[in-house]
């Protein structure tokens, strides 16, 4: 027989003022299983705590229901104050009569009368409730970042340096990223090489950092604390360990003009090549499809010239499983161009800005590459067309971005920022040039943004013209802009010699294969989503999966740091204990019932239900059932709600203590 | 009793089955809010809609209610990532049964409320209340209760003339 103790809280004079907390306590005493009932001023409190602590000890109680404010409030502690005399703490069970009765009704006999019934309900679930054993699985304490741009740099420095081990996966020749590509950072101008190049050199030389670049992820199982991810290492071409990063290969290599997408497609490459000098790890890679010897069987002059003998021609992609506990997701962005049509657009592209067809119209990180010191012009702005210096330049904002009917309906957000970093670093190129920026908004929030934006208009002369380009056209070796400047209400016309366009930002390519293979949601761009937009920013759903950088949506350095450290932190708090406690509030598979239909395996979101094997002694399958992995499982009973024949159960919310709740009514 | 609040005759009972994350916590701004709603619901918490077994609805109804709402996270707000499109779904069907057997759909409300629309709560709430109060008292569960437990006495005109048909 449970002895039941019910425990009425005035909340001072919250709940008093307009139920009768006395009448409720006397009430609620006479329910069947109730061994005592009272009514306090403030439960929360020490005093009220240490009341419902010696009454547990003192009457013996068994079960424990305290009338109070939401669950959402105080649940955790009172199961907390109830767990310290003795009781597992999922025995106590909260009757909201505070947000869900005394603060929304007037009346106190209608809202006295719902008080008894709602805490009636409660007492009549409660006795229902069983043990639950708190949950703890195995942390492995190394972690997995997918991506080495600056985010997922970041991340596997601040947990290498905590004293974890860190496998950072690449899935280009060397890690950087976008960040690499750039010339000068806003809003201060460092030159992005000068601070990036160091955090790179960081990690490959950090004891505690796996690095695997040209790599890419081919397969995750497992679960929070316990995954094991397949990486495909692919052939380089070239042993990383013997080669030296002479560079001889490359310069004898007979290939030459292969445009090399690290410049944007303006500088040219050998076959055999590092996307750029300062690339970590210093070691080529060939280009199968471009090399000599992949395509005809002749050459070999790079395995002829290397002196350590490192060019190997018969490697092969590598599977390579590791096994680690959290997993740091930053994958980065990608740019729009303007002639791919993007998921869910209507229409397809913007041919109207000539984007692919017209030389000289480029895109914002092409013109990073122009102005970079370390690009293919040795950081002179110089039109790709001709090599000739423009003098009158045109910026063109929100190309793709803010734009419904093509598909993207969000803002960019780095691009304003960048565009005013643009017209700066043509003027101290270019100084009797001229820079012209079409836009929409200007949208500079963040520290000393405004002002760098300013600047670019007060001091280095550039002209913001209010309004959208409506056509681009080649005549001579002019571009003609036409626009309207909706400031003043008139049309304009500028002869440009170049044209820079502000494409929208977009998650990698291949983000929403990855994420079905990591079973992390993602919205209709792709940009994966967090567990919530405010309060766990860079947590996934997905427990123990971590998120960092634009793979979640644009983000400008500074907040991809910020987020980068976040997800670390977030990473090392898992790796802070030996075992992961977790809320037993997982579903359990009644193995007898259970005719292995998997229904359950359809509908759960969370990849939990496994397929288990039932054999007698002699080792004969008997059936095969659903298994609940609770490592996994999210708790939210879609299964048991959908199981045709009841053999899952959600502990906590079993049909027994529904069922209960109901017929008390 | 406040003086002008109206009393009526009928008092519906009207039950709530909402998730923690979405409704649960909507409720609780409501109240936090000090907004005002008649007395009549009976919240029970679940962690997900998709842990609503359309069973609960039925044994509620059985059970006496005479309203019934079933309430949880936006579509795509889902704090289990998709428990509310499978409860979406499951409804769905099961309203065509229940209007099959013969419940009046307007007694069954199915309602989207985040946790930010304490005012949403409101609203749904008063007005399923209101509906299920013009609509008087759900009675054919307790007429199949009452016809499960026939005494054998033809004691209605309906009963009597049925079996002079015979």
């Amino acid at each position: 027989m449970s002895r039941i103790g019910v425990f009425i809280c005035h909340c001072g004079e919250n709940i008093s003022r307009t139920v009768d907390v006395e009448r409720v306590a006397q009430q609620v005493g006479r329910l069947p299983g109730v061994a005592f009932s009272t009514d306090y001023k403030y439960m929360c409190s020490d005093p009220g705590q240490n009341l419902l602590k010696n009454t547990i000890r003192e009457q013996k109680l068994t079960h424990v229901v305290v009338a109070a404010c939401s669950p959402r409030m105080h649940e955790r502690t009172f199961r907390k104050a109830v767990e310290a005399a003795g009781l597992n703490p999922f025995l106590c069970e909260m009757a909201n009569i505070r947000e869900h009765c005394s603060w929304v009704h007037e009346d106190k006999e209608e809202a006295t009368v719902k008080a008894v019934e709602i805490v009636g309900m409660m007492v009549e679930r409660v006795k229902k409730n069983r043990v639950l054993p708190t949950i703890t699985v195995p942390v492995t304490k190394r972690s997995l970042v997918i991506g080495g741009g600056i985010a997922g740099i970041q991340a596997a420095l601040d947990i290498a340096d905590c004293g974890h081990e860190v496998v950072l996966v690449e899935r280009e020749p060397s890690i950087g990223g976008h960040m690499a590509q750039l010339s000068e950072t806003f809003p201060t101008l460092d030159c992005s090489q000068c601070i990036m190049t160091p955090k790179m050199v960081d990690v490959a030389n950090h004891p505690k950092i796996k690095l695997y670049t040209w790599s890419e992820i081919e397969l995750v199982e497992g679960y929070i604390g316990n995954f094991q991810v397949t990486i495909k290492k692919k052939a380089r071409s070239v042993d990383e360990d013997k080669c030296t990063g002479c560079g001889v290969c490359m310069e004898k290599c007979p290939v030459r003009k292969i445009p090399n997408k690290f410049d944007c497609n303006l500088g040219m490459r050998p076959a055999i090549y590092v996307p750029f000098p300062q690339a970590v790890p210093n070691t080529p890679v060939i280009d199968r499809e471009n090399c000599i010897k992949f395509k005809t069987g002749k050459c070999g002059l790079c395995q002829k010239v290397c002196g350590p003998g490192a060019v190997d021609y018969e490697q092969e992609d590598r599977l390579i499983v590791e096994a680690v506990g959290a997993i740091v997701v930053a994958t980065g962005f990608d740019l729009y161009t303007i002639d791919e049509k993007p998921k869910g657009s209507m229409i397809k592209g913007y041919g109207e800005f000539g984007h692919g067809k017209i030389p000289d119209v480029i895109d914002g990180m092409t013109f990073e590459r122009l102005a970079s010191a370390s690009g293919p012009t040795g950081g002179r702005i110089l039109r790709p067309s001709d090599g000739k210096e423009p003098k009158q330049i045109v910026f063109i904002q929100c190309i793709g971005s803010r734009a419904r009917e093509k598909g993207i309906s969000y803002c960019s957000k780095v691009c304003c920022m960048y565009t005013a970093k643009h017209t700066m670093l043509y003027h101290h190129k270019v100084h009797d040039g001229q820079a012209y920026v079409f836009f929409m908004d200007a949208r500079t929030p963040g520290k000393s943004y405004d002002e760098f934006w300013r600047r670019s208009i007060e001091e280095e002369e550039a002209v913001y013209i209010r309004g959208m380009v409506s056509r681009l056209y080649q005549k001579g070796d002019k571009i003609v802009v036409q626009g309207s400047d909706i400031a003043v209400g008139v049309q304009v016309e500028i002869e440009a010699d170049m044209v820079v366009l502000a494409t929208a930002v977009q998650p990698q390519k291949g983000a929403d294969t990855l994420a079905q293979k990591l079973g992390i949601s993602y919205d209709k761009y792709n940009f994966y989503s967090e567990a919530h937009a405010k309060l766990r920013p860079v947590e996934c759903a997905t427990a123990g999966i971590y998120l960092a950088g634009a793979c979640q949506g644009p983000k400008d350095i500074p907040e991809t740091v910020s987020q980068a450290s976040a997800a670390a932190a977030k990473v090392m708090a898992l790796f802070s204990k030996d075992k992961l406690e977790r809320e037993p509030i997982v579903a359990r598979v009644r193995e007898a019932g259970c005719v292995g239909c998997f229904a359950c395996k359809k509908v759960c979101a969370y990849g939990a239900v496994e397929e288990k094997e039932i054999r007698d002694r002699q080792g004969n399958l008997i059936k095969v059932v659903a298994y609940v992995n609770p490592g996994v499982c999210g708790g939210c009973g879609t299964c048991q709600a959908t199981c045709p024949s009841k053999s899952v159960e959600l502990d906590g919310y079993t049909d027994e203590q529904i069922v209960a709740m109901i017929e008390a009514l | 009793m406040h003086p002008d609040k109206p009393k009526h005759a009928f008092e519906p009972k009207i039950i709530a089955f909402v998730c923690t994350w979405c409704t649960y916590a909507g409720a609780d701004l409501a109240g936090t809010s000090r907004m005002q709603y008649p007395p009549n619901v009976r919240v029970l918490k679940f962690p997900c809609t998709g842990r609503i077994d359309p069973v609960f609805i039925l044994k509620a109804f059985q059970q006496g209610a005479d309203g019934v709402l079933v309430s949880g996270c936006h579509p795509g707000d889902c704090h289990y990532i998709a428990g509310n499109f499978h409860a979406r779904r499951r409804f769905a069907v099961f309203r065509k049964l229940l209007e099959f057997v013969g419940v009046d759909l307007n007694r069954l409300q199915f309602s989207w409320v985040s946790a930010a629309e304490g005012g949403k709560w409101v609203e749904v709430v008063t007005e399923l209340t209101e509906k299920v109060r013009a609509m008087g008292p759900m009675s054919e569960f307790k007429e199949l209760a009452l016809e499960e437990q026939w005494s054998g006495a033809i004691n209605t005109a309906e009963l009597k003339e049925a079996y002079n048909q015979i």
